[in-house]
């Protein structure tokens, strides 16, 4: 919990890692995979605050210590979402498995939610172990980066056919939310990878499912921002957009969020720090002290205290049914967090 | 200044003109090219990078293959070869653009057709960002004089004070085939080049300006993080 001014913000981390990135790790004939990863991810880092930057050897392999002071001793999170990403082509042991998260969460209880992963390239033996991980780590939630590279394949879409098998095993296991992470490979390689158009479909066919899209579809911000008007479940996960934009560049982030708010609404945006790319302290911190820098934004949607509240822990508790203490409840006033019917439908008349 | 100078100069120059697909900026301009020397027998050679190792391959091979294009068609420039540095497929495309092997014959099994389609989806954004930066200060005059911004809709390009982000514009609907002449509208459907209903203005101007704010994003995490990727070089 952080309070400010008076006010008492229960914090949601709904995007984090508990990675093993160092060369330990890196399977052989890969390493320079491996090592472009980490070096790219390190470098989205240098984005934030300079005091906040870690050399590259802490980067490639934090400690629990270093996970557990940074996020919730220095970081004011109540809650921490694990968001696993295997790489296992690259990653001897994978990148950030639902394993690894789940064994530093068992040590926490009620500090974590275990989310796990599925790729629908995986057949009948991903769905025994999307099955095993559900049963075994409570698993409400799914992490899919659907460029990940799989035995010879660059990547697929959530409209695949072998996708929708896998999301209503998910559903029928009982699985809420699918968080969905585009990169830049995919099959066909002609086409834009980080189009968000499979999501539309999936959003559509699958209503009981949440689909939140991290980094809000970045770099295809005004393609997500339009398909969100159109899909009452599809939420704006703002990983990266307050990591990187927020502290880096301070005007575009705000036209960023001018754009989210307009188009997805304070109800379907959720806070991610993206940890260990950037530590939640001063995200969190930035966030609650900022608003728009001028009156240049003043078309956009005002942002409040509740607007606030809602964005850095409210919406997801909702998503995850995460018990928030009374005090830092809204006032009924104030909407309903997670709201599917208060998105902002803007159609073309 | 010496004749290899001159076509060195004359290369970069050409360079110049190649744009990165996403974020419609120039790639000279975007600091990815690293190097553009002319040997005296008139051998270019070209090296890009790009600001992360797994930047998405279809835009890095268009910019690498648009290089070779501008910089082989410089006078003075025998050979040209373009070297795509630090990243995942550079192999793939280094060696695709230098056997003009197009996207599909460097991509074997990958790929089914060559990026114009991409190319044309990205230029398509790019018109509909110039949109918002042509129609911003317009909106802001129309709003001090209590004018409905549908007003926008009866004025052609010709209505419109001379700017680069004009001219620009222009240049990118032409690019696409779309009416870009004096007399052609201002607010056209990127796809179609039909004129925008009334209706349908106010989603248009915020499409536009959404889509800006995104490329602006993307830009200014891109610019970021090549300058953590290279600090030492000059910038």
């Amino acid at each position: 919990m952080y309070t400010k001014d008076g006010e008492k913000y229960f914090i949601v981390d709904s995007h984090m890692h508990f990675w093993n990135a160092a060369p330990d790790n890196w399977v052989p004939g890969a390493e320079q995979y491996a090592k472009g990863w980490i070096e790219c991810f390190h470098a989205y880092q240098s984005l934030g605050p300079k005091e906040t930057h870690w050399p590259i050897e802490k980067f490639q392999k934090y400690s629990e210590d270093d996970l557990m002071k940074d996020v919730f001793g220095d970081g004011h999170v109540d809650v921490a979402v694990f968001q696993p990403t295997y790489l296992k082509e690259w990653y001897a042991e994978g990148f950030n498995t639902t394993e690894r998260n789940a064994a530093l969460g068992e040590k926490h209880p009620g500090m974590f939610v275990a989310n796990t992963r599925f790729d629908p390239r995986d057949g009948d033996a991903g769905l025994d172990e999307l099955r095993r991980n559900v049963e075994r780590y409570g698993s409400r939630g799914v992490k899919l980066y659907t460029a990940e590279w799989n035995n010879g394949s660059r990547g697929y879409k959530l409209s695949d056919p072998a996708a929708y098998r896998y999301l209503e095993a998910a559903q029928q296991l009982g699985i809420k939310n699918i968080h969905v992470h585009k990169g830049p490979t995919i099959w066909p390689l002609d086409k834009d990878a980080f189009d968000v158009s499979d999501v539309d479909h999936a959003a559509t066919d699958f209503p009981g499912l949440n689909f939140i899209v991290e980094h809000v579809g970045l770099p295809r911000i005004e393609d997500f921002c339009f398909m969100a008007t159109q899909e009452p479940n599809v939420y704006a996960g703002l990983s990266v957009v307050i990591g990187g934009l927020m502290h880096a560049r301070p005007k575009f982030f705000a036209k960023v969020m001018g754009e989210l708010l307009f188009w997805v609404g304070e109800d379907k945006m959720t806070f991610g720090s993206d940890y260990g790319i950037w530590e939640p302290k001063w995200q969190v911190e930035g966030f609650i002290d900022w608003d728009y820098p001028s009156d240049e934004f003043s078309d956009y949607p005002r942002v409040t205290t509740a607007t606030k509240k809602k964005i850095l822990g409210l919406n997801a508790a909702r998503l995850y049914d995460i018990k928030v203490p009374d005090e830092c409840q809204l006032p009924a006033s104030s909407g309903t967090p997670a709201a599917k019917d208060d998105a902002q439908l803007v159609s073309d008349s | 200044m010496t004749i290899t100078a001159d076509v060195a100069s004359a290369a970069w120059a050409a360079l110049a003109g190649v744009r990165d697909p996403e974020l419609d900026e120039p790639i000279t301009a975007l600091k990815f090219v690293a190097s553009c020397t002319v040997s005296p027998g008139g051998e270019a050679q070209v090296r890009l990078r790009l600001p992360t190792y797994f930047c998405a391959p279809n835009f890095a091979y268009l910019m690498v293959a648009d290089a070779y294009d501008a910089v082989a068609a410089v006078p003075g420039v025998g050979r040209a070869e373009v070297i795509l540095e630090d990243h995942f497929a550079a192999d793939a495309i280094n060696d695709g653009v230098a056997a003009q092997a197009g996207f599909v014959g460097s991509f074997t099994g990958e790929a089914i057709a060559e990026l114009d389609e991409l190319r044309a989806a990205f230029l398509r954004k790019a018109v509909m960002a110039g949109t918002d930066q042509v129609c911003r200060p317009l909106l802001a005059e129309l709003q001090a004089a209590g004018t409905d911004p549908a007003a926008l809709r009866s004025l052609s390009l010709g209505d419109v004070p001379p700017s680069p982000q004009l001219d620009r514009l222009r240049r990118r609907r032409a690019d696409l085939g779309l009416p870009a002449g004096d007399e052609s509208p201002l607010l056209i459907d990127p796809e179609s080049g039909a004129v925008v209903s009334a209706e349908a203005v106010p989603l248009h101007l915020r499409r536009a300006r959404v889509t800006r704010a995104g490329i602006e994003a993307n830009t200014s995490i891109c610019s970021g993080m090549l300058r953590q990727r290279y600090p030492s070089d000059p910038q």
